[in-house]
C-alpha cells in the first residue's frame, strides 16, 4: 500500500478499534474502559442474568455511585429516599454477583463519574470509552474516544466489550488566540454552543484545537468536551501533549516508569496529522469571547454578561419567536432586561462540568475575603473525596465556608434534581453545571450556566455579576 | 424485544422543536430499577400542574390522544441526557413511533434498542402530520416498516429510509447481543493484539 491517508485523532482511535466491519458498513467497535452509575445499569444487569450472560472484562470496567446520593452528612447514615437507596443497593449487588470493581460511598476515591475516570489514570489517550451517561464526552479531554450510550448499549459492553458503531464525521473547532481576561474553558465551550447551536454537532466528533485550548489545563480542556453532547455531537476530543502526559504520571492508577514512558510513545502518534480532512472546520477568535451566560432554557441561548434579554418580537420565524417567548417567560423575564440585574436565589458550584480543584480554587479566589450575600444560598460540591481532600488540603474550604457557601459531599448534587439537592419552583440559580433545561435543577427552577469564578462573583453580588468587576481581594 | 412491522393509529402532534429527554422523563422519576411503568410519568412537566392534577392543555391529555401510538415533533427530538428512560417511558405509554425532521444520536440508538421506530421526514412533512393528527380521531396514521412508507389518512404515501441492518433488527424483534456473540473469536484476537502492543490497557 502507498503512504497512508493522513488521518484525524478521531480516525486513528477509530481504525485502531475496529474488530469487523459487517457488510452495512457498522463496525464492531471495541471499548477500553466501560464506567458504570447507579442509574442507568439495573436494567442492564438484570438483561445479563435474564439470558445468563457474564461480564466478559470486570478489569475494563469500573462502578461508582453518584446520582442518587446526599451530598450532606446524611450519606454517613445511609439513604433516606427508599427509591435511590434501592438504586444503590442493587449496583452493590450487582457489582458483587458479577464482579466488577466499585468505589462504594463511603471511599475517598467516590466522585462524580467522568470526575474521577481521569482523575485515577482510568481514562488515558487513545482509548474507547463509554459510560450510560452522556456526558462521557468529558474523557475525550484525555485524548480518548470517549461517547455515551443507552442502558441496552450498556448491556452490549458489558457482555461483549464491543459496541456497534457507525463512524461519525470530523469537525474541528479551532480556538486561535489568547484568552481574555476573566474567560475559563466554560466560556470558550459556552461560546461555541451559542455559536453553533444545540444540534450543530450531531453526527461529528468534534476535535477542539487551537493555542487555547493548548492553553488550558486539564481540568479546562474537560469543561470544554464535557459540553461537546450540549452542541449535539457524541464525543469532542483534544489530542494529548505535554499538559496531557503530565496530568498523567500524577495519577494513582495511571501507568508508571517504563509502562508510561512507552505509553507516551503510542499516544504521541495520535495527533491529526497535517492535511487530515474535516468535514467541517469552525474557527473561533478566542480573544473575542467574554465571560457568558445562558439565560434561556438550552444551553445555546446564551450571552456575554454585558447584554440584556433578547426580545422574542425582533425574532422573525414564528416558531423560533414563540420558543423565544416560552424560555423568557419560564425564566421570569423582561425584554431588554439587563444580564446583570437579575437576583439569584441558589449558586451551585459543581458537577462534572467544573467541580475539579482548579474550578474550586477559581471560586475560593474570588471569595477570599468576601461574603455570600443576604438571602442566597450558595454551595460548593467537590467532584470526588479527592478533590475534596486536596481543596482541604490548601485551605479552599476553610476560605469558602468563612465566605458563607456551603462544602459538601462529592456527588452530582443540583446539576440534576433526582437527589435531595433541588431547586424549588420559581428559584433562580447561578450554576456551573452543563444544563439549564427547564426543570434541570427541580421543577419550576431557573438555571443560569456560567464558569465558577462568574458563579463565585454572583454569589458575593446576590445577581448575575461580570467576574472582570470581582477580581480577587487577596491572593490565595 | 418486541418487533416492529406496521402500525395504523393515533397520532398526536407536539409541534416543539428540541424536545430534551429531560422533558421526555424528568430525572425524578429514573429512580426504578425496572424496564416498565415510565409511562405514568412521560411529560411529567407538561402532563401535570404542580398540584398533580392533570393540565388538561397538553395533548396526550386530551380525547383521542391518550391513546396516541405515533408523535410527531419538530428537530432535534431527544436531545439531553443519554437516559434510555426515555424511550422507556415512550413505549410504557403507547408510543411506538416517533416522526420528526431530525433526532439526537443516542436517542435515536436507543429507540432502536427498544422496539421504538423513529422515523425522520422533513418539517414541512412533518407540520403536514401535525395538522392531519389534528384531526383526531378520524385521521388515523399508518406507519410501514416493511414497505418504509408513512400513509396519511388521505391514503397518500410518504416514503422514509432506514438503516438496514436497524431495520431487519426492528422488523424481527432482534436482540443485537446474541448477534455480537457469534463474534466472539474476532473479539478474541483483537484482544490478544492488543495486549500486546497496549498491555498498559489490561489489568
Ligand atoms: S454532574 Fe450532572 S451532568 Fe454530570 S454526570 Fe452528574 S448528573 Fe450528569
Amino acid at each position: 500500500m502507498s503512504a497512508q491517508k493522513p488521518r484525524t485523532l478521531f480516525d486513528k482511535i477509530w481504525d485502531a478499534h475496529v474488530v469487523e466491519t459487517l457488510p452495512d458498513g457498522t463496525a464492531l467497535l471495541y471499548i477500553d474502559l466501560h464506567l458504570t452509575h447507579e442509574v442507568t445499569t439495573p436494567q442492564a444487569f438484570d438483561g445479563l442474568r435474564a439470558a445468563g450472560r457474564k461480564v466478559r472484562r470486570p478489569d475494563a470496567t469500573l462502578a461508582v455511585v453518584d446520582h442518587n446520593i446526599a451530598t450532606d452528612d446524611s450519606r454517613r447514615t445511609g439513604i433516606v429516599d427508599p427509591e435511590s437507596r434501592l438504586q444503590v443497593e442493587t449496583l452493590e449487588k450487582n457489582v458483587v454477583e458479577f464482579g466488577v470493581p466499585y468505589i462504594p460511598l463511603l471511599d475517598d476515591r467516590q466522585g462524580i463519574v467522568h470526575v474521577i475516570g481521569p482523575e485515577l489514570g482510568r481514562s488515558l489517550p487513545g482509548m474507547t470509552i463509554v459510560c450510560g451517561d452522556s456526558h462521557t464526552s468529558t474523557h475525550g479531554a484525555m485524548g480518548a474516544l470517549a461517547f455515551g450510550i443507552g442502558t441496552s448499549e450498556v448491556e452490549h459492553v458489558l457482555a461483549t466489550q464491543t459496541l456497534l458503531q457507525k463512524p461519525a464525521k470530523n469537525m474541528r473547532i479551532s480556538v486561535d488566540g489568547n484568552l481574555a481576561f476573566g474567560c475559563t474553558g466554560k466560556d470558550i465551550i459556552l461560546a461555541i454552543i451559542g455559536r453553533i447551536g444545540t444540534a450543530g454537532g450531531t453526527g461529528h466528533v468534534i476535535e477542539y484545537a487551537g493555542d487555547a485550548i493548548r492553553a488550558l489545563d486539564m481540568a479546562g480542556r474537560m469543561t470544554v468536551c464535557n459540553m461537546t453532547i450540549e452542541g449535539g455531537a457524541r464525543a469532542g476530543m483534544v489530542a494529548p501533549d505535554q499538559t496531557t502526559f503530565d496530568y498523567i504520571a500524577r495519577t494513582p492508577n495511571g501507568p508508571k516508569g517504563d509502562a508510561l514512558k512507552r505509553a507516551i510513545e503510542w499516544w504521541s502518534t495520535l495527533p491529526s496529522d497535517p492535511g487530515a480532512h474535516f468535514d467541517t472546520e469552525i474557527r473561533i477568535d478566542a480573544h473575542a469571547i467574554a465571560p457568558q451566560v445562558t439565560w434561556g432554557t438550552n444551553p445555546e441561548a446564551v450571552l456575554p454578561i454585558t447584554g440584556v434579554v433578547p426580545n422574542p418580537a425582533d425574532v422573525a420565524d414564528e416558531a423560533k419567536r414563540a420558543q423565544m417567548q416560552r424560555m423568557v417567560d419560564y425564566m421570569g423575564l423582561v425584554p431588554g432586561q439587563r444580564l446583570q440585574d437579575l437576583k439569584v436565589d441558589v449558586v451551585f458550584i459543581g458537577s462534572c462540568t467544573n467541580s475539579r480543584i482548579e474550578d474550586i480554587r477559581a471560586a475560593a479566589a474570588i471569595a477570599k475575603g468576601r461574603r455570600v450575600a443576604d438571602g442566597v444560598r450558595a454551595m460548593v460540591v467537590p467532584g470526588s473525596g479527592l478533590v475534596k481532600k486536596a481543596a482541604e488540603a490548601e485551605g479552599l474550604d476553610r476560605i469558602l465556608k468563612e465566605a458563607g457557601f456551603e462544602w459538601r459531599e462529592a456527588g452530582c448534587s443540583m446539576c440534576l434534581g433526582m437527589n435531595p439537592d433541588k431547586l424549588t419552583p420559581g428559584q433562580r440559580s447561578a450554576s456551573t453545571s452543563n444544563r439549564n433545561f427547564e426543570g434541570r435543577q427541580g421543577p419550576g427552577g431557573r438555571t443560569h450556566l456560567l464558569s465558577p469564578a462568574m458563579a463565585a462573583a454572583a454569589a458575593i453580588s446576590g445577581h448575575l455579576a461580570d467576574v472582570r468587576d470581582y477580581q480577587p481581594k487577596e491572593a490565595l | 424485544m418486541q418487533a416492529f412491522t406496521k402500525l395504523t393509529g393515533i397520532a398526536a402532534p407536539l409541534p416543539k422543536a428540541n424536545v430534551d429527554t429531560d422533558q421526555i422523563i424528568p430525572a425524578r422519576f429514573l429512580k426504578s430499577i425496572s424496564r416498565l411503568g415510565f409511562g405514568k410519568n412521560l411529560f411529567a412537566n407538561f402532563r401535570f400542574k404542580e398540584d398533580g392534577s392533570e393540565n388538561p392543555d397538553f395533548v396526550l391529555n386530551q380525547e383521542p390522544y391518550r391513546r396516541a401510538e405515533v408523535l410527531i415533533a419538530f428537530e432535534n427530538f431527544g436531545c439531553g441526557s443519554s437516559r434510555e428512560h426515555a424511550p422507556w417511558a415512550l413505549l410504557d405509554f403507547g408510543i411506538r413511533c416517533v416522526i420528526a425532521p431530525d433526532f439526537a444520536d443516542i436517542f435515536h440508538n436507543n429507540c432502536f434498542k427498544n422496539g421504538v421506530l423513529p422515523v425522520r421526514l422533513p418539517k414541512e412533512v412533518c407540520a403536514q402530520l401535525m395538522e392531519d393528527a389534528k384531526l383526531g380521531a378520524n385521521a388515523r396514521i399508518t406507519v410501514d416498516l416493511e414497505r418504509e412508507v408513512v400513509v396519511r389518512p388521505n391514503g397518500e404515501e410518504i416514503p422514509f429510509k432506514i438503516d438496514p441492518l436497524r431495520r431487519h433488527l426492528l422488523l424481527n424483534g432482534l436482540d443485537d447481543i446474541g448477534q455480537t456473540m457469534q463474534h466472539a473469536p474476532a473479539i478474541d484476537s483483537f484482544e490478544a493484539r492488543q495486549k500486546a502492543a497496549q498491555p498498559w490497557l489490561y489489568a
